[in-house]
């Protein structure tokens, strides 16, 4: 058995309450969007059960977690429809990640050194840029649950620290059709069904808290549909064993990376699709191996008004892939590793920067709003006539990620992430070989000071170094990589 | 004076009897508990132990229910409400619903087992089908850690259950028979929905109130749906709750014919709802 004793629980309340008077002191500072991620205490609170039994840490899922998923948020049982709940249940939760955060990155600063009226600001250097303060997450309003056996919704609007929402989640699900736990249907803007989901990740950094393998495109390339890691829209189908230890799925997804509103291609589609078999391995707990590919086209030509992309209006489909293996090693109940690599493609088009011409802000806004030729940060679109130069050729990849989980106890985790990211084939000839590159590291330790099947809270440390060969700041000719890093003190929590 | 005797034997024995209820089980300290930390379970080649596993894995998902001393006293306890959730249970009490043995004694630690994975259906006990076999047998070491009596008693003996015959008109016929003559009826009902003379009165051996089963709803069996499990059910009884043992009263060949006539009210594909179809079945007479 793994309890706190007394004299230790004491000494780590008090240094969260140094912790908070020292946060205090700091001026508050706006900088990054915690990724939306889920967790939903109303289920606990319908069924009794604490955090723990369907989270590894709250919001990783475990394998009891899955199947309440895989099942519609059933645990089967024969009181899962709303009629059984006392009227006064309402299934919706709240959550917001108030945090201290330390970032620091290259940026190119002016040094009014040899400033003229011609040139105001001087040369250019780069510079390390670092600021701290205590700052705020975005809220996720959680509501989802059954409509009736086997008939259920999810419902996750979403905002930024300013307040701005978006619908992060929305679907409707029909579960165990025919009776048969083979037979699973959604439909609406939903999490893939990613063995090691990003919106179930823990971190809470800008760079830690979304998963590279699951976004990452050359640098230059304008292909945004295959990001593994955001909400799609689309339909899927589910099948899984009675137990959970065997699962297919397949999903038809708009190409248009969860954006509402038909902003994008709007006639393109991609598929999703996964298996995964768990095997039981005795004391060491359920092992799971599984693989995916996410496959489909996107537009690479948006028909124009006047030279302004018309939304929608989208042709020229192109193709790109995305196929990966996953493993989930468990080493006992304290401490597993789950495994990510993926094989990443994208058609040459998208790797000289066509697919993403009105330039979405990701929530169906449209911001390229002039000519595509002549507005700055418009992406190039595919007009009539236009050729792709002699050096261009597919762009491909290869990412890793490991992460690894110590559980002390239901309630004290530290996990430890790296990812790299490594180009395979640059999308022109000539470009250097490791432009593009990442590696990252994330460490956490996260504790829930309590646990019950009414809220959650955790104290969340962690600390975020990432690098990114040749996307630094540029100055005159040269371009430094990326180099991060954050440190990043907060209270998640949820009710 | 002799009255006076009686009147107070019998207002003391009123008095034990609704504190009986209260106070049926006098709490075990955390030191006798761990006394039972070598408590064994043994599911065919499997041995479960109280390891640092079972330990951790009812401090995960067990507790909230269960509670830490196996009381049924965790946090969630309190907003359970019989008849319709009813409590967790308290596993000093050593006392089980779902057993292949006779009413009375200990369940097989392969009925725990099953029992684990299987959840109890109309109750807020999940299934647990996600462990592994040998966390789950460590688990029902661990639940049976709790109770003494798994130190001074063995468990029953599992009862013969003899082979599932084919179904027959004369067998539904001849099971309904047994369904009048036992009177299941009283508490279940004469068309198996729960509604029998004595279905609201009925509470369990702690007085919480209890429903008795309502075959037609849907809901499965707490203790398996299976014809053999069916069989099992009456034939040992739900220890614990008003639904008994019918093993003095029902003959092995005249169970099966039970099993085939209950399936006749049962949602779900079965022989026995087939045939009943082309027969005239009457409910039962409950005043012949
Ligand atoms: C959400 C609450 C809840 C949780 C969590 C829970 N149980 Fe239960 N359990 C119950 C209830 C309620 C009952 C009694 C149901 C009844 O009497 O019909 C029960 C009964 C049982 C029984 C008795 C079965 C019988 O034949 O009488 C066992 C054994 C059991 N639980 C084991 C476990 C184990 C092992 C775990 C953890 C892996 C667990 N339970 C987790 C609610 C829970
Ligand atoms: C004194 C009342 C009473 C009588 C008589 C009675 N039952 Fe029950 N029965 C109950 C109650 C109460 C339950 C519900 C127990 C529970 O949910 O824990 C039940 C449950 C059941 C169940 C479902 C058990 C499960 O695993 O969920 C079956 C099957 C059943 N009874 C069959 C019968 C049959 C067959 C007879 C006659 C041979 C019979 N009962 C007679 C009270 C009774």
């Amino acid at each position: 058995m793994h309890v706190l004793s007394r004299s230790s629980l004491r000494k780590v309340v008090r240094s969260a309450i140094s912790l908070v008077s020292f946060t205090l002191l700091l001026a508050p500072f706006v900088l990054i969007s915690a990724k939306p991620a889920k967790a939903i205490p109303a289920f606990a609170r319908k069924y009794g059960l604490r955090c723990s039994a369907c989270h590894e840490t709250w919001p990783i899922l475990n394998n009891f977690g899955l199947k309440f998923r895989d099942n519609g948020y059933q645990i089967m049982n024969d009181r899962d429809a709303p009629i059984w709940q006392n009227p006064s249940y309402w299934p919706a939760t709240f959550r917001m990640t108030p945090i201290w955060h330390r970032f620091s990155n290259l940026q190119a600063v002016d040094t009014y050194t040899g400033a003229s009226t011609a040139n105001p600001y001087g040369t250019q250097a780069v510079e390390r840029i670092t600021s701290s303060g205590v700052d705020l997450s975005g809220l996720d309003f959680h509501t989802g649950g059954t409509l009736y056996k086997n008939i259920s919704f999810y419902l996750l609007p979403s905002s930024d620290p300013t307040g701005a929402f978006h619908f992060e989640t929305v679907m409707t699900r029909f579960d165990n059709i025919l009776g048969s736990s083979w037979l699973n249907i959604k439909v609406g803007r939903f999490e893939l069904n990613n063995l090691l989901s990003e919106k179930r990740a823990v971190g809470l950094t800008a760079d830690g808290g979304i998963y590279q393998t699951y976004h990452f495109i050359p640098v230059g390339d304008g292909n945004i549909f295959g990001q593994m890691g955001d909400n799609q829209l689309g339909i899927e189908y589910v099948g899984h064993s009675y137990n959970d230890r065997t699962r297919v799925s397949a999903a038809l997804l708009d190409s248009n990376d969860g954006n509402v509103n038909l902003t994008l291609g709007a006639n393109s589609y991609s598929g999703f699709f996964t298996f995964d078999q768990a095997v039981d391995a005795g004391k060491w707990d359920v092992q799971r191996l599984g693989a995916y590919a996410f496959v489909g086209q996107a537009a690479t030509y948006y028909k124009t008004s006047g030279g302004v992309p018309i939304a929608g209006s989208g042709v020229g489909n192109k193709g790109f892939s995305r196929i990966g293996v996953t493993t989930q090693f468990y080493f006992g109940p304290h401490f597993d590793v789950n495994f990510v690599t993926q094989h990443g493609e994208d058609n040459a088009w998208f790797g000289q920067g066509y697919g993403n011409a009105v330039a979405t802000d990701g929530d169906g806004g449209v911001t390229c709003t002039g000519p595509t030729a002549t507005t700055p940060g418009c992406p190039p679109n595919n007009t009539p006539g236009t050729t792709l130069s002699a050096l261009a050729r597919a762009p491909s990849w290869n990412g890793y990620t490991i992460e690894a989980r110590y559980v002390y106890s239901p309630t004290l985790i530290f996990l430890g992430r790296y990812e790299a990211e490594r180009m395979q084939q640059q999308a022109t000839i000539g470009t250097p070989q490791n432009i593009g590159n990442i590696n990252l590291w994330d460490f956490i330790a996260r504790w829930n000071p309590f646990m019950s099947n009414r809220a959650g809270m955790a104290l969340q440390a962690e600390y975020t170094v990432m690098h990114q060969v040749g996307t630094g700041p540029t100055v005159g000719l040269t371009t430094a990589n990326l180099n991060d890093n954050e440190i990043l003190l907060g209270t998640d929590f949820d009710f | 004076m002799r009255t006076g005797l009686r009147k107070w034997s019998l207002l003391l024995g009123a008095a034990a009897f609704f504190a009986l209820p209260l106070t049926s089980w006098a709490q075990l300290s955390t030191a006798d508990i761990a006394s039972r930390d070598n408590m064994e379970a043994h599911i065919g080649n499997l041995t479960g132990h109280v390891n640092a596993r079972s330990t951790y894995d009812y401090k995960r998902y067990c507790v909230s229910c269960h509670g830490d001393l196996g009381d049924g006293n965790g946090e969630v306890a309190q907003w359970l409400d019989p008849p319709m959730w009813p409590k967790p249970r308290d596993f000093q009490m050593g006392v089980f619903k779902c057993r292949s043995t006779l009413t009375g004694s200990l369940p097989t630690d392969e009925d725990l087992f099953d029992t684990i994975a299987r959840g109890l259906d109309r109750s807020a006990m999940p299934q647990w089908s996600q462990f592994t076999k040998q966390q789950r047998a460590d688990l029902v070491a661990y639940v049976k850690h709790f109770s003494p009596r798994f130190v001074t008693e063995k468990p029953g003996t599992p009862i013969t259950i003899p082979p599932e015959p084919e179904v027959t008109p004369e067998r539904i016929k001849a099971g309904r028979e047994v369904f009048a003559r036992v009177q299941c009826w009283k508490c279940h009902g004469v068309q198996g929905m729960a509604n029998g003379p004595s279905a609201s009165t009925l509470t369990d051996d702690l007085g919480r109130p209890i429903a008795p089963f309502n075959f037609t709803e849907g809901s499965r069996p707490k203790c398996g749906d299976t014809d053999r499990d069916i069989y099992k059910i009456f034939m040992t009884g739900l220890d614990g709750t008003p639904m008994p043992s019918f093993a003095d009263n029902i003959k092995p060949d005249e169970a099966w014919d039970l099993v085939f006539y209950l399936r006749t009210f049962m949602q779900g594909a079965s022989k026995a709802k087939e045939l009943a179809k082309t027969m005239d079945l009457k409910p039962v007479n409950p005043n012949p």
